[in-house]
């Protein structure tokens, strides 16, 4: 029996999701009054940190299934990217523009990425 | 903190586990699609519904979406978590696997679009009848129902829908493990019994927004 370690990818993804979410229910909570926005992009941009670092250490996985990775991933972000682009629509429809509009965006599109990310990898990592 | 896999060598189900039939060959999988296509038109019918609701921006269809599809999340939620959950646990293997390879692809289009709808028509009621604006006065409720949804989303995209693909992957293999199967099903199963805890949290919430 052997054991191969890989890199938390779960647990970075799960905390990435989280801080965009933080940020989002930080701008919800305060509609239709104008907040400092500066919480929203420091959590962004953690979020945004951690997608690549989560990136970057499963590049560096040897003898990864990318083939599988891929085939994966590949379906997951355009489900993921029709989804994003439903939330994207709302927010337009409801007039929203502007730095907010911004900072929406930018978390739904590291949404639209790492959870199709997650997927892929969760299939992959059991590919022998 | 690390993901480690043991890597074993893969085994038949029937051939691991001491209650399946040990006469001849494994038992047959049924075959299945990871994705149901016959489902997608009638996801795609939703979403297209969906819009038309968002950009009527009318009372009706919006509570209909929100309502309708919000208790089915909550159905499933709970019915997943705590009937179909423990009775799984308690089936013989073979009956498990008949189980997840009818019931699983089934849920990959059913709950995200489920949770889609509910969010989405929700948001825009709440636009729509201004309950989203701090300045309503049940506004630490509606807050609370963030909180909660955001735990929900967290779980469901992290943990739900990972391991539900991964297990039916792991399923169409010709020699499927039985030790990656059981273990992303007792995650799916563990996940689904959370956001079925907070399913409660959330008919309570929605309940006090209801009566003021």
């Amino acid at each position: 029996m052997s054991e191969r370690t890989l890199p938390p990818v779960t647990q970075l993804a799960m905390t990435s999701l989280a801080l965009i979410l933080i940020g989002g229910i930080y701008l919800a909570s305060h509609l239709p009054q104008q907040v400092p926005l500066t919480p929203a992009w420091i959590l962004l941009a953690a979020s945004a940190s951690l997608l690549a670092v989560n990136l970057i250490a499963l590049s560096r996985v040897k003898d990864f299934a990318w083939t599988k990775f891929f085939s994966v991933g590949k379906w997951a972000l355009l489900a993921y990217m029709i989804t994003a682009g439903l939330i994207e629509y709302a927010f337009l429809r409801d007039g929203l523009s502007g730095d907010p509009l911004v900072v929406l965006t930018l978390s739904i599109i590291v949404y639209a990425i790492h959870v199709p990310v997650l997927i892929a990898f969760t299939v992959a990592q059991y590919e022998q | 903190m690390t993901d480690v896999v043991t890597a074993q060598p893969p085994v038949s189900i029937a051939h691991t586990e001491p209650t399946a039939v040990s006469s001849g060959s494994p038992p047959a999988r049924p075959d299945f699609q990871i994705v149901p296509l016959k489902g997608l038109p009638i996801v795609a019918l939703i979403f297209v519904g969906l819009i038309i609701a968002i950009a009527a921006n009318k009372l009706w269809p919006l509570v209909f979406l929100h309502v309708a599809f919000g208790a089915a999340w909550t159905i499933v939620d709970l019915f997943m978590g705590f009937v179909i959950g423990p009775t799984m646990g308690k089936l013989p293997p073979p009956a498990r696997i008949e189980v997840v390879t009818r019931l699983m692809p089934k849920m990959v289009l059913i709950m995200p679009t489920v949770v889609t709808v509910t969010l989405a028509a929700g948001w825009q009621l709440g636009v729509l009848m201004g309950t989203v604006n701090s300045s309503y006065y049940n506004h630490s409720w509606i807050v609370a129902s963030y909180i909660v949804v955001g735990f929900m989303a967290v779980i469901a995209l992290g943990l739900l829908s990972p391991a539900n693909i991964a297990v039916l992957t792991e399923l169409k293999k010709p020699k499927p493990n039985p030790a990656v199967i059981q273990k992303l099903m007792k995650r799916f199963i563990f996940a689904a019994g959370f956001t079925g805890i907070l399913q409660v949290a959330i008919l309570v919430i929605m309940t006090r927004i209801r009566v003021g």
